[in-house]
């Protein structure tokens, strides 16, 4: 078992003839995962890589081909629309990849994706692999190894350096999600912590958060009551300086500043091992493991 | 992106809101000229994107035009939390009975809008929240329906025990969630929002934050930005696509990706150095995207050091060494420089800076500390 994506993901992939749809399409493929259809308007009846069906709309590549989840790589400008049109043709786990959505357009999208009853992870995230099983979106699988460390992270390359020092110290992987920097997003810690928690390959969980927001905090909270699993915990953004995205008004509404040495001491106090620097990563597993 | 005062309150009227009259000068002549035009006794307001302004003596009353003229002279050019002030308002000398406060933003957690009213207005929200959180009202706004007519009249009253000043609020609150949308805001504000002694509401100032991913689509808004307002190296990096922040430090820092780069400033911190810039070179970098991040970085003196960290996913290490390459030859670095690059292309990059006399390191732990170790004089 792993999370959210294994053997059984039949991926669609939306923008698959463009620049960066074509090139982790091809990456996808290379490491195993199903890529059973692509989808890009004006362009249904031609073939990726010999091999792949195009579709002009997301509903004709699920009646065809079954797909079951999507990964969205189009350009911002109509990545919202994207994410609406793979929720409403019944695709029950949209990935999206793209960053620079507007964040109303986000509140928009969000309610529509849940009365459908998908997932959206995302927006501006780098998606998710099971090592040796299935990868969506655009972590690198070189550094991935098989294993039951799960990963969830707010952040992309830092996720990378730290899954890269869990592979080379030899503690694998179950699965690694990266749920997106934005401040509106599909999924969150506490999603993730409890698809980590009911997953039987996965021992320890590895969370990686960033300034901003309580997201954090209430995930360490949840993590106190109902997780049972060692949690180990990395805060980015201790040096940062405040207030530079949303000013204080979001941090009044939030109730908090979300600064990195609260989300720190929310860990601390949740019984989750604090990182002060990545490399902790690896003993502080293995101290709780 | 921040908006000026006075261009915030031109959207408010846009969208039917009603505010005093008042317009931006940028020399004292026309800041006479206006306050003539206004009848006199007005408020001279520097424009420039930092709160305490009136502390900091950028807000002054005149009850002459002369006296107006005085002020812009003294108010123009002077320097506000590091930035210099070009353009002041010069708006009536409000009457005022009573300030409140309205604000909208998008909520993380709840994930909607929501709306935020406090009857304690005319001072700044984050000092009503810490000290009388009761005295702010929240709602939270499902964007499919909209500000509805009843939800707004809710607020409305929290703030005004008349109905007629409560149906006005609500009027506002609900033109005001239009403009978020319309203008593509992550923040507005009426602070504060007032009755004057006649029994009118208006709303007095105003702040609007644009979320910057809603500039491409809006052209009308993203030409209201002041380049003038903003500190000039942030100003280049995001004309050549990076996001970069200013700080205090020392050992200048490039890296792909906003947490790495957090990451990596707090790793310098840890080992005793201090950063002296955020900066994300962003993910499919090209070579000149390295060479206008290198120029950035040398541009600032106090900068003593510079810190690659690349952890290459869709960023190829190749791209990366390329562009260091070629901004040594466009320019000379004053500085050592230290490189970590790992991931995509890793090979072909460090066969790349090899050639051109560099080396790479491969540990983000060892290249910070050999950063760090290079500002204190030691050998690394």
């Amino acid at each position: 078992m792993s999370v959210f994506i294994d053997n059984a993901t039949r991926l669609v992939v939306q923008g698959i003839t463009g620049r960066d749809g074509s090139f982790h399409a091809k990456q996808m493929m290379e490491y195993g995962t199903q890529v059973v259809a692509g989808v890009t308007p004006g362009k249904g009846g031609q073939r990726f890589e010999n091999a792949v069906p195009v579709f002009n709309t997301v509903a004709e590549a699920v009646a065809a081909t079954k797909a079951n989840t999507a990964v969205i790589y189009v350009p911002a400008a109509v990545a919202a629309s994207a994410i609406f049109e793979a929720a409403d043709a019944g695709i029950g786990l949209v990935i999206c990849i793209t960053e620079g959505i507007p964040v109303l357009d986000m509140t928009r999208v969000l309610p529509f994706v849940r009365e459908r009853g998908a997932r959206l992870i995302g927006p501006n995230c780098p998606g998710l692999i099971s090592p040796a099983k299935s990868k969506v979106g655009i972590i690198p699988g070189n550094i991935c190894k098989p294993g039951n460390v799960g990963v969830v992270s707010r952040s992309g390359t830092l996720t990378y350096e730290i899954v890269h020092q869990l592979s080379t110290h030899g503690l694998g992987q179950s699965t690694c999600i990266g749920i997106g920097g934005d401040p509106l997003i599909g999924t969150n810690f506490i999603d993730c912590l409890t698809a980590f928690q009911a997953d039987a390959e996965t021992d320890a969980i590895v969370m990686i958060g960033e300034i901003g927001g309580t997201d954090e905090q209430q995930a360490a909270e949840f993590a106190k009551r109902e997780v049972k699993k060692p949690i180990v915990g990395f805060i980015a953004g201790q040096t940062a300086p405040p207030g530079r995205r949303m000013g204080h008004a979001g941090a009044i509404i939030a109730g908090s500043s979300g600064t990195a040495a609260e989300k720190m001491a929310a860990f601390e106090k949740a019984g989750i091992s604090v990182m002060k620097r990545p490399a902790d990563v690896v003993p502080l597993l293995k101290e709780r493991m | 992106m921040n908006l000026h005062e006075y261009q915030a309150r031109e959207i408010l009227r846009r969208y039917g809101i009603p505010v005093p009259p008042g317009e931006v000068a940028s020399t004292p002549a026309e800041a006479r000229a206006i306050a003539e035009r206004l009848g006199g006794k007005v408020v001279v307001k520097a424009q420039v994107h930092a709160g305490g302004r009136g502390k900091a003596g950028g807000v002054k009353l005149a009850k002459t035009a002369a006296e107006a003229e005085t002020h812009a002279k003294a108010i123009l050019g002077m320097t506000i939390k590091g930035l210099t002030v070009q353009k002041v308002l010069i708006a009536p000398a409000a009457e005022i009975a009573s300030e409140s406060y309205v604000g909208i933003i998008v909520d993380r957690t709840s994930q909607r809008p929501v709306l935020m009213v406090s009857p304690a207005g005319g001072i700044d929200i984050e000092e009503v929240a810490a000290k009388t959180p009761e005295k702010i009202h929240r709602r939270a706004v499902d964007p499919r329906y909209g500000l509805l007519s009843h939800q707004a009249m809710m607020l409305g009253f929290a703030l005004y025990k008349d109905v007629k000043q409560a149906r006005a609020a609500a009027d506002i609150m609900q033109k005001l969630y239009a403009a978020v949308y319309g203008v593509g805001a992550s923040l507005a504000e009426i602070n504060p929002l007032v009755t004057t002694p006649d029994g009118a509401v208006q709303a007095l100032d105003a702040k609007i934050a644009i979320d910057d991913n809603e500039l491409e689509r809006r052209p009308d808004i993203a030409a209201l930005r002041d380049v003038s307002s903003e500190a000039p190296e942030e100003v280049a990096a995001r004309e050549a696509g990076l996001t970069f922040i200013k700080l205090e430090g020392t050992v200048g820092c490039c890296v792909n990706g906003a947490g790495l780069a957090m990451a990596t400033m707090d790793l310098v911190k840890y080992y005793g150095g201090e950063p002296a810039n955020f900066l994300d070179i962003g993910g499919s970098s090209n070579p000149q995207k390295v060479v206008s991040a290198l120029r950035i970085i040398t541009s600032d003196p106090r900068v003593k050091v510079i810190l690659f960290n690349i952890f290459g996913g869709i960023t190829r290490g190749d791209d990366v060494a390329n562009g260091i390459v070629q901004a040594t030859r466009e320019f000379t670095l004053k500085v050592p420089i230290v490189i970590r690059l790992t991931g995509t292309n890793e090979q072909l990059g460090v066969e790349i800076l090899r050639k051109a006399g560099f080396s790479a390191l491969t540990d983000m732990d060892d290249a910070v500390k050999q950063a760090v170790a290079l500002l204190k004089g030691r050998a690394p």
